[in-house]
Order: C-alpha cells, then sequence, then structure tokens
C-alpha cells in the first residue's frame, strides 16, 4: 500500500519537476536579448576626414565607440592595439570603462581619458593608467576596408590583435 | 460537525462568528497578542514601516495609471504628465518618492534598534532573518523603481549595477547581457525592471511583510532590558484585572494607541517633507532625460546605498566587489557571529557597546564619502572606513565571546 502510495508520490513529483524545468527554461528564454536586438547590424565609419587628437564618437549596438587618430607626438603612437587605417594610426575602442561601465572624457591637453565615475585613466591607446579599471578599453570587432572601418564584423586585422593576444 | 444556528440573522456577529471564528481571529491576531510594556518608542517602528509601505503601494498606484514603460516616453510620462497634467499627480509622485527615501531610514533605525537591544538572539533568529530578506527586496524594488523615470541618474545606475553582475574578472557579459535583454540597458530592461516594481517584488514584499509578523508571535517583541517574560503568565495576571502588576499589554487597543501616537508625529514630519522639502529624494541630474553617449560627471546611489558603495568604491575591481558582497550578506549572519548569551542593551555589554557604536559612526562616514567626489583625503578615509568596516565584522565572535554575564536588573 505505502509501495504504491510511493510510486504515485515520486511519479506526480517527477512529472512536476519536469514541467518546473521547463518552464524555468522558458522563463530564462524570454528573458534573453531578443533576435533583432542582437542582429542590431553593423556600423561602417569613414575615418577619412579624422583631425588628429580630436575624439569621435559613434555609436554600435547601442554602445559608445571612442575612434581617435592619435598624434604622432603622442606617448602611445607605438602602442599596438592601435589600428593602421589608410596609413593613420587609430584608436578604436568601446567607450566605456572596464570598472564599471561608466563613459570616460577624454582630455586632448594631457592625451588621456579620465572616467569621473572612480576616477580611473587610460592613455590615447586605451591601455590603464591608473586603476580601478582592470584592464585596457575593449577593442570591439573591426574589419579596416580602405579609410573606411566595419564595427561587429571580424576581418584580418581584428584577427591579428587576437593573435597577439591585444583582444580577447 | 460545525453547529450553524438557522435562526442566525446572515452577517450578524453570531452568523460571521460560526462561519469565520471572527472573535478567535481577533484575539488571536489583536486583542490578546501581548506586547511587553518595559519598550520605547523605538518600538513603533515596524507600524510605521507597514505604513509607509502602505503609502507606497497606494501612491504607485495612482502613478501606475499614467506611467508609461518607454524608453521614448518615460521620461514626458513622469516629468510632463504626471506632474503637470494629471490633477494631484505631483502629490502622488512626490508621496512615493518621498516614502521611498524616508522608509529606508526607518529601515536603518528599526535595524540598529534590533541591534542594540540584543533583538535577534535566543529565539528570535528568523525574526532578524525575514527582517534582512525584507531589507533586500526593498533595496530591490528601490532600485527596480528608480530606474522608471528614464533619467540621466536611472540610465546610468541601472548601467553600473548591471554591471556589477558580471561579477569583476570572470566577466560574465552574457550574464549582464541577459538581465538587461540588451547589450545596453533599452527597452527590454525598461519594462522587465517595470514588471518587477510593479508586480513580482511588491508581492515578494507582502509575502514576508507577513512572514516577518509571523516569526514574531512564538518568541514575542524583545524589551529595553532583555527580559525574559512569561508571556502566559503575565497575559493571564492581565485578564484577571491586574493591569498594573501584569508585564505585557494587549497589541490591541493598547499597543496600537502608543504606536499610532508616534506614528502621528512621524506623518508631520513626513508630510511637512512632500509638501516642503519633497527636492531631497529627487535628485537633479535624473531630471535629464537618459543619453547612453553621456555619463554624468559624478554617478552616485540614493543615499541609502552610499555606505555599501563606498566599501565597493576604494578598492580594485575584483577586491572591491568581494568586499562589496561581504557587505550585503554579512549582516545576515549577525545572530550567528554574535557568540554572546546574553540579550541586553548595548550599553549594559561591555566590549559590543563599543562595537555597536564604531558600527554606527562607520556606516555613516562611509555613507558620506560615499557622496563626495573620491579624490585626495576623501579616498582615505573612504578606504579606513571600509576596512573598518570589516573589520568590525571578523572581530564580532571575538568581542562577543569576551563578554561577562550580565546581570539582570530588577
Amino acid at each position: 500500500m505505502s509501495d504504491r502510495r510511493d510510486f504515485f508520490g515520486k511519479a506526480l513529483g517527477a512529472f512536476a519537476g519536469l514541467g518546473a524545468l521547463g518552464a524555468l527554461y522558458a522563463a530564462k528564454r524570454t528573458w534573453d536579448p531578443l533576435p533583432s536586438v542582437k542582429a542590431a547590424g553593423f556600423t561602417t565609419v569613414d575615418l577619412s576626414k579624422a583631425e588628429p587628437n580630436v575624439l569621435y564618437t559613434e555609436m554600435w549596438r547601442g554602445k559608445p565607440i571612442f575612434i581617435l587618430k592619435v598624434a604622432k607626438d603622442d606617448k602611445a603612437y607605438s602602442d599596438k592595439r592601435l589600428i593602421n587605417v589608410g596609413g593613420d594610426k587609430f584608436f578604436i575602442a568601446i567607450g566605456l570603462c572596464t570598472h564599471l561601465g561608466c563613459i570616460p572624457a577624454y582630455f586632448p591637453d594631457k592625451h588621456k581619458f579620465i572616467c569621473a565615475c572612480h576616477g580611473g585613466q587610460f592613455d590615447a591607446a586605451g591601455e590603464v593608467l591608473k586603476s580601478p579599471p582592470p584592464s585596457p578599453l575593449v577593442i570591439p570587432p573591426f574589419k579596416v576596408d580602405g579609410k573606411k572601418v566595419v564595427l561587429g564584423e571580424a576581418g584580418p586585422e581584428y584577427k591579428k590583435l587576437q593573435e597577439a593576444g591585444v583582444v580577447a | 460537525m460545525a453547529h450553524f444556528d438557522p435562526n442566525a440573522r446572515p452577517f450578524s456577529h453570531k452568523w460571521m462568528n460560526e462561519r469565520l471564528a471572527v472573535d478567535t481571529l481577533q484575539k488571536v491576531l489583536s486583542t490578546e497578542y501581548w506586547i511587553p510594556k518595559n519598550i520605547n518608542f523605538l518600538w513603533a517602528m515596524g507600524m510605521i514601516l507597514a505604513a509607509t509601505f502602505g503609502i507606497l503601494l497606494i501612491s504607485g498606484i495612482f502613478l501606475l495609471m499614467y506611467y508609461i514603460p518607454d524608453t521614448k516616453q518615460a521620461f514626458d510620462s513622469v516629468n510632463y504628465t504626471v506632474m503637470s497634467e494629471v490633477g494631484y499627480g505631483w502629490l502622488w509622485r512626490h508621496m512615493h518618492g518621498v516614502a521611498a527615501s524616508v522608509v529606508f531610514l526607518i529601515i536603518y533605525i528599526h535595524m540598529f534598534t534590533g541591534i542594540y537591544y540584543g533583538s535577534y538572539k535566543k529565539g528570535r533568529e528568523m525574526i532578524w532573518l525575514s527582517g534582512m530578506l525584507l531589507f533586500v527586496t526593498f533595496s530591490a524594488e528601490a532600485f527596480s523603481g528608480y530606474m522608471l523615470p528614464w533619467g540621466q541618474m536611472s540610465y546610468w545606475a541601472g548601467m553600473v549595477i548591471t554591471n556589477l553582475f558580471s561579477l569583476g574578472s570572470l566577466d560574465f557579459q552574457g550574464l549582464v547581457e541577459w538581465i538587461r535583454g540588451d547589450y545596453v540597458p533599452g527597452q527590454a530592461f525598461l519594462n522587465r525592471f517595470f514588471m518587477l516594481h510593479v508586480l513580482l517584488m511588491p508581492l515578494i514584499i507582502m509575502a514576508l511583510i507577513v512572514l516577518h509578523f509571523g516569526t514574531l508571535r512564538i518568541p514575542h517583541v524583545n524589551n529595553q532590558d532583555g527580559e525574559e517574560i512569561d508571556f502566559d503568565a503575565e497575559a493571564q495576571k492581565w485578564k484577571a484585572g491586574l493591569r498594573k502588576e501584569s508585564k505585557v499589554i494587549p497589541f490591541n487597543p493598547v499597543f496600537l494607541s502608543k504606536d499610532v501616537f508616534v506614528m502621528s508625529i512621524y506623518f508631520i514630519i513626513y508630510f511637512y517633507l512632500v509638501f516642503y522639502h519633497f527636492e531631497f529624494a529627487m535628485d537633479p541630474v535624473n531630471f535629464d532625460p537618459a543619453n547612453p553617449l553621456k555619463t554624468p560627471p559624478h554617478i552616485y546611489p540614493e543615499w541609502y546605498f552610499l555606505w555599501s558603495y563606498e566599501i565597493l568604491r576604494p578598492f580594485p575591481k575584483d577586491p572591491g566587489l568581494v568586499a562589496f558582497g561581504f557587505a550585503q550578506v554579512i549582516f545576515f549572519l549577525l545572530p550567528f557571529l554574535d557568540r554572546s548569551p546574553n540579550v541586553a542593551p548595548a550599553s549594559r555589554r561591555k566590549p559590543f557597546r563599543c562595537w555597536f557604536w564604531i558600527l554606527l559612526v562607520d556606516m555613516i562616514v562611509l555613507t558620506i564619502m560615499g557622496k563626495v567626489p573620491p579624490v585626495g583625503v576623501y579616498t582615505t578615509i573612504g578606504t579606513v572606513a571600509a576596512w573598518v568596516f570589516i573589520l568590525l565584522w571578523v572581530t564580532l565572535p571575538i568581542v562577543t565571546k569576551l563578554e561577562k554575564p550580565v546581570r539582570r536588573s530588577k
């Protein structure tokens, strides 16, 4: 008798548990970013008119992208993180502090980025000068196309940076 | 088999009693729920919190009728529609905003009262734990509500707090994007935090309030001397007419009348703030619409989160997160870290007395340092205060172990 009850109890529990797991998975998927959000295309930026040491901010997947034509007299000019576009060296990165995601401001006279939230600082190649940020500004996937750059697509130059361990 | 008198008039006292046991309910829930006499106004904070939650609920219902959870319309639906078109919309908004801020002040007073009088041990552990769960859910409720006007502070606080879930160098970017439903806070984020704020969190909070009241039932509330009262014996005295000799009073109407008096004073101050000084609960930065391309020069949370924010701030990223996590959970462990058997006010518990006041002052210092920009001497003070906070909790078991048994005063 109690074996029978045990069995029914366990069978009921197992089915209800399966249902609960399914519901949990559905709930998880409901909170996932929508396909339309994920497919938020690629951004093409024309760099032919960029002035040296002037910060340009573009938008890519809802995030600000820093674009800076690094001046030849800048200490960061030889940094391996810089990207060669049509003979000029550019710093391109997601403009969010790697500490907690604030947008650092660029100070052209000091040649560095300063984050107002927690005081982090980066040089003109995005390397950390002062913590709390734990890592350099993140370089997004990109592809160089003449004097233009396509954000969101991993081109050969990006893959080279990956091999060099500069980007994840 | 229950007995139903066929001659009882519908909805008469007898008729209701036979169907719902209203007399028993009233006794159990109010007229024979016993409260010690030896308490002070600090024991009224619980009912003040319940009343403030009621105000938040009612004002929230009215705000809900015009609020639009849309990234393009939310800001105007609050700052234009509710504030200048809806009749008395400003009243609901200011009541909601001020209550949301003041409720945390009362929560902190309520908590520190409990810590001071040792009202978290010897049978009262569940009161403390359910109260801490309420603190966490109120924090989630406050944070999700802060997102809704979709101003600059809403947006950037949302960005910074959700980024915490990447857990530092573990870099769980996928988890952060899952919480936001997007790469950055956007429509999906606003909608789900709206849902959390108006439905899921209030439901959980209401359930926890019931649980919190329930946890009080058996151990009863503490008293000013931490005296162990035989509630049954004292209740018998009261019921036998020995009201002077009895150490307890019934919750209703005796204790409640004292509660209502304290509550009246509280509401005078509260409505003074609502009508004349609501601006302290309204950050001017949040009157700029959210702009994903421009971080405000200085991001800080509302005052009630400043102390834990300041524990996060002075450290590098990963240790900062660990310290922050520590600060979030450590209060839960209070009943287990306190190794002393004494239930007594802190004034009579020697080393613990110092511990209590240092903790209180340290949290005030952390709160102030969390507000000022992280530069120069402020950074130093903040770092020291953060370390003091951590050390206080690490040393608590030792401090309480050293304590001698407290002799009961009469």
